[in-house]
């Protein structure tokens, strides 16, 4: 596989995230399929979650890369990780496509996908670690803070739309996701998942 | 209410407000540097989240329709001059008020300590020049810069040379063979321009061919 690549690419696999997103705030397409190679999978399997819908969780994943080629040089002022950069970016796109079609989002706890394969094994194993760490976080979260956070995050519900539906002040809500928010911050740092991609 | 809309930052980090609140958030987020900081350390948390979802193989086709477009927009774009001029004084002016615009966020603070430029770049007043294209170089108030060049490798014999340019003298700054980040061995003064050009390899004291790229004199 590796010698099926032009040699730029294979030099590229070194460079960290914000040297890729550098690279392609100078419209350099290499480096733009390579951040794509790091964060494909787990951008789909994100848009996948919130939007249930694999053409509609492709959109999100294309709008958010473009995303990415179009304003790479607005990231390089801000100053910030990559990966968090890009995952927003995925994010963002998906929910407003979920409220925009008004996709059915009463059961998004439910129904995740199949993990499907990873592009290599070192990839797949990273990204496995990641998730266990993640979902161990939030199992010691307090239910009804994990709840906020799942429902509004996999779910793209906003607070007040959870208000209703759990049929509690906005402001319990706001808590809510604020104290869970910030634990799970805690929580991922003593875990250890901070720092660049691996 | 200002304390009610400084409670709103973990739901904006979580894309959670309603569009009326996420407005008003944003417009207190220009103001206030604690909510900004908070913002950036929840964020990762919530981009944490994204890696909890099942990872899943989107479809190769995927990956092609989103470079043919990036290509497609690029040669509609890379014409224009506003591609090729400094993002520094977006950066130093209009940098937050670009990214609360957008909505994405106010991002502070870098982690990575190990990427040249990003060390570079977490200097106050550190600013980001174009090399025309071929990527770009960071410079700090101190002088200590950075380059990230996007090229392609060089040819067999040939080494790319970085140029610390001022005052008609040329000053050799690095050799690279292609695409890479590092930092340059010369510092960038004021009033300086930074040249790559193609040389011998193992470089070479004065440049003999014209650049194939500069930036503007770094302000």
């Amino acid at each position: 596989m590796l010698t099926a690549q032009p040699p730029s690419a294979r030099d590229l696999a070194r460079l960290s995230d914000e040297a890729l997103l550098s690279l392609v705030a100078s419209s350099d397409e290499d480096a733009l399929a390579a951040l794509y190679d790091r964060f494909g999978g787990v951008a789909y399997g994100l848009a996948l979650r919130i939007l249930r819908d694999e053409a509609l969780a492709q959109d999100a994943v294309q709008d958010a890369f473009l995303g990415v080629w179009r304003t790479a040089d607005r990231f390089l002022a801000e100053r910030a990780k990559a990966s968090t950069w890009i995952l927003t970016l995925v994010h963002r796109r998906a929910v407003d496509l979920v409220r925009r079609e008004h996709v059915r989002r009463s059961e998004p706890l439910e129904g995740a996908p199949e993990p499907a394969a990873a592009t290599s094994v070192e990839d797949e194993a990273s990204l496995g670690f990641r998730r266990r760490v993640v979902q161990e976080a939030l199992s010691q979260l307090p239910p009804e803070q994990r709840q906020a956070l799942e429902l509004g995050y996999y779910g793209g519900l906003t607070q007040s739309e959870l208000a209703e539906r759990l049929d509690q002040p906005l402001g319990t809500i706001k808590s809510r996701m604020f104290t869970g928010l910030s634990r799970l911050r805690d929580l991922l740092d003593q875990a250890g998942l901070e720092g660049s991609y691996p | 209410m200002p304390a009610d809309t400084h409670a709103n930052v973990a739901a904006y980090a979580l894309d959670a407000l309603d569009a009326q609140d996420e407005r008003e958030f944003e417009q207190h987020l220009a103001s206030c540097e604690r909510c900004r900081d908070e913002l950036a350390a929840l964020r990762e948390a919530a981009a944490g989240l994204a890696y909890g979802a099942a990872d899943a193989a989107p479809p190769p086709e995927l990956k092609l329709r989103i470079l043919d477009q990036a290509r497609a927009e690029r040669t509609n774009v890379s014409s224009l001059p506003a591609r090729r001029r400094s993002w520094a004084p977006l950066a130093a002016a209009a940098g937050l008020a670009a990214a609360v615009a957008l909505g994405i966020g106010v991002w502070a603070g870098t982690r990575s300590t190990s990427d040249p430029l990003a060390s570079v770049l977490a200097k106050p007043g550190a600013k980001l020049v174009q090399l025309q294209g071929h990527g770009v170089v960071a410079v700090a108030p101190d002088g200590t810069a950075a380059v990230a060049l996007s090229l392609p490798r060089a040819p067999a014999g040939k080494t790319y040379e970085a140029w610390v340019m001022r005052k008609g003298t040329a000053r050799p700054a690095g050799i690279f063979s292609g695409s890479t980040v590092a930092k340059l061995q010369r510092s960038v003064p004021r009033g300086a321009v930074v040249a790559v050009t193609l040389e011998p390899a193992g470089g070479v004291d004065q440049p003999t061919t014209k650049p194939l790229a500069a930036t503007e004199a770094v302000s």
